[in-house]
């Protein structure tokens, strides 16, 4: 694949690379190639533009990220207070705190749970501990994708949670990586590393907030591993301001019989791509990616969802739900990659939307390719509106017709929405739903035209 | 309580759609009419119209609700006034709790009446002794509104409705059809227990079957689009035994 390369777009970041590397204080070795490898993946790759059959990126319009300038390595203050207020919390979750790309003791939460290793990555690279320089980079940070090699090539800290053997964790890990208040445009690389091990039980949380008013641009990479019988269940919640950039990759590789539940609540951001990728990578495994997407305004959200069935008996599961309105643009790329030797694997796609506005377009693209016989495999997409008859029928009720609009908008949430089950994180994206409807109705021209 | 005039209505958008032509039909407070017509004849769209469908578009005649012509109003303003119609085909609303949505509709009645919200609790326990009453399966009314619901679920369902919002005028749409015995009791029973010298009933039925548990004070038989004949109970039984042949004869010779 050739990648039109905007050099002017390389050579802002260059600069806060080279004085990475004078400033880092992680002066590990590996981990120094590891970064210089990435800088020259990424400065070979640039930004990606549309041209150039450039399938990834076909629906994607990254030119005003291109055409913007980020600062590095400035980091404002930070208050408990306001990332309570911002996103969810409980005091009960394992909580760590990352601002600005940097591990923070003092905001995190961690009650020294038994069987649990959560801190700073810069400590666990320093300190070598557990498989950390094995598993850094081995699932996302190598391969020919930009925003990884970027990621990559700023790795200095981040988020380590370790969990080990035959541990079930009764309360949730959250992640919290928030982007302080500035006035300047900034550049964060978060990254987080996830080690479960072999018959673990565990909720991972991770939250992406905002606050700074200024354009953010925020380009995470997760890598998961997950042991033999493990249970994962990950959320995964976006919510940077609307002028800002997430560029998010998640990469996932599973043992035999490992279970992995993502669901993520995508409502922010000026551009926003979710990009995850689950390897079945050993009998037994299955993994169910599922999400809701909210976009207004001008806003883009891409969720570039794809699944391997590496291995024989896996099954795979790709539900996600978008509401669209004003002149936004959502891209739904649902991949499931059925290998040779991957008999009897199970998987199924669906991406359904509620266009709420006739400006709002989606391109959904589902897609199965399958190389092995004894397969099943089913996928769809719709794009629907509200009809005049739903309405009538809540309007006939005595509901209001601004009030019936909103709850038909939320029932079509609601599936989604129920997905949360740790309460502080329902009740938070409930709200977060309930205070965007109206926004989303606002600009809202096909609700009971048909 | 209802007064209907020369009423004209046809499909908006569609030419030459004229369904109905020229209702006139007077329900007084307390009264129970039914309403019983061949299939297609127009009785559903005259339901649609009086609730205010906008798929309808009135071309000629009145109806006057208590006194105020309501041909202007939405249909939440007309419910607000005491009106409701229990559908024939009920929607199916995915991810929309019948709970909520209920306790949305008397709010927002309240409201519009200047009337108190009642609390939730007060609601919660109005709603469980509802849901109780016309025997839904209470676990399907904590899921969504009618979706997956049989065809008798969601008559029951409508039932359940109707017995929450209490209003003033209840049509009822063939709420009987698709019922099984238990079922039309619980409907009569329903229509029987709120009937009181303030509220009358409209009742859509093909069957004489439901007339014998609910007797109505007039029955009429729509044809093509016009009440042709109005009368007593004795009336269904007439209809049940002979069918519509004749009217359909006389109205096809006056088309
Ligand atoms: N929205 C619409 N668009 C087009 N035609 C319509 C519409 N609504 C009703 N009609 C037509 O008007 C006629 C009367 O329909 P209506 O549903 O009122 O009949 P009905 O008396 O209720 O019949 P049934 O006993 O079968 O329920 C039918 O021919 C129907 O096809
Ligand atoms: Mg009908």
């Amino acid at each position: 694949m050739t990648l039109a390369t905007l050099p002017a777009a390389v050579e802002k970041f260059s600069t806060a690379y080279e004085s990475l590397l004078t400033r880092s204080s992680n002066t590990t070795g590996w981990l120094n190639v590891l970064r210089q490898q990435a800088w020259s993946t990424f400065s070979e790759l640039g930004i990606p533009t549309k041209r150039r059959g450039n399938e990834l990126w076909k629906y994607t319009n990254l030119q005003p990220l291109a055409a913007a300038d980020f600062v590095y390595g400035v980091s404002g203050s930070v208050t408990r207070d306001q990332i309570k207020v911002a996103g969810p919390w409980d005091d009960a979750w394992n909580t760590i705190v990352v601002v600005d790309g940097k591990f923070n003791a003092e905001l995190s939460n961690l009650n020294g749970t038994a069987g649990l290793n959560a801190g700073s990555l810069a400590e666990a690279i320093a300190g070598g501990t557990g498989d950390v320089e094995l598993q850094l980079a081995s699932l996302a940070g190598r391969e020919e994708y930009a925003f990884t090699a970027l990621n990559t090539a700023f790795i200095d800290d981040g988020a380590y949670v370790a969990v080990i053997d035959g541990t079930e964790l009764k309360e949730p890990i959250h992640v919290v990586f928030v982007t302080s208040n500035a006035t300047e445009n900034r550049a964060s690389y978060p990254r987080l590393l996830v080690d479960a091990g072999a018959g673990t039980s565990l909720v991972l949380i991770e939250t992406y907030l905002n606050l700074a008013e200024t354009a953010q641009f925020v380009a995470p990479v997760v890598e998961m591993f997950a042991g033999e019988r493990s249970t994962i269940k990950h959320y995964r919640v976006q919510m940077e301001n609307e002028k800002s950039f997430h560029l998010g990759t998640t990469r996932i590789s599973q043992l035999g019989d490992s279970d992995f539940t993502s669901t993520s609540f995508a409502v922010g951001a000026s551009i926003a791509r979710n990009d995850i990728h689950t390897l079945l990578n050993a009998p037994g495994a299955s993994c169910t990616l599922h999400g809701l997407y909210m976009t207004n305004g001008t806003q883009q959200q891409d969720q570039e969802i794809s699944t391997t069935h590496a291995k024989p008996n896996c099954s795979s599961n790709q539900y996600y739900k978008g509401i669209l309105s004003g002149k936004s643009h959502a891209v739904f790329s649902g991949k499931v990659v059925v290998e040779r030797n991957a008999q009897k694997s199970d998987a199924t796609q669906k991406d359904l939307n509620l266009m709420l506005s006739r400006g709002a377009e989606i391109d959904a693209k589902p897609s199965l390719e399958i190389y092995a016989d004894d397969v099943t495999a089913s996928h769809g997409a719709t794009a629907g509106h509200v009809d005049r008859d739903t309405l009538f029928y809540l309007q006939s009720r005595g509901v209001s017709e601004d009030a019936a609009k909103a709850i038909l908008v939320r029932g079509f949430a609601e599936e989604m929405l129920n997905e949360f089950k740790p309460t502080a994180l329902n009740e938070f994206v409930e709200r977060i739903t309930d205070e965007r409807i109206p926004i989303l109705l606002a600009e809202s021209d096909t609700i009971g035209t048909t | 309580m209802l007064e209907i005039n020369n009423l004209h209505a046809s499909v908006v958008d569609i030419e030459n759609s004229e369904i109905l032509k020229g209702i006139n039909l007077k329900v007084n407070k307390g009264e129970v009419h039914a309403i019983m017509g061949p299939n297609g004849s127009g009785k559903s769209t005259l339901a649609n119209v009086l609730m205010g469908r906008p798929d309808y578009e009135v071309t000629a005649g009145s109806v006057v609700f208590y006194g105020e012509s309501i041909l202007g109003l939405r249909a939440e303003e007309r419910a607000h006034r005491g009106m409701f119609l229990a559908f024939q085909y009920p929607a199916e609303i995915p991810g929309v709790r019948p709970w909520q949505f209920l306790k949305a509709a008397l709010d927002s009645k309240a409201e519009s009446r200047g009337e108190d919200k009642m609390s939730v609790r007060a609601f919660s326990k109005l709603f469980d002794e509802k849901v109780e009453a016309v025997g839904i399966n209470p676990t399907l009314v904590k899921r969504s509104l009618n979706e997956g619901f049989s065809g008798g679920e969601k008559k029951r369902n409508e039932m359940l409705q109707l017995e929450v919002l209490q209003p003033s005028l209840a049509i009822l749409d063939e709420t009987d059809s698709g019922l099984d015995v238990d079922a039309l009791r619980i409907v009569a029973e329903g229509v029987n227990s709120m009937r009181s010298p303030e509220r009358s009933f409209i009742v859509v039925t093909h069957y004489q079957r439901l007339l014998n548990y609910i007797t109505p004070d007039v029955v009429h038989i729509l044809v093509k689009g016009k009440i042709v004949r109005t009368g007593g109970p004795d009336l269904a039984l007439e209809v049940e035994k002979d069918g519509y042949k004749e009217y359909l004869a006389a109205a096809g010779a006056n088309a």
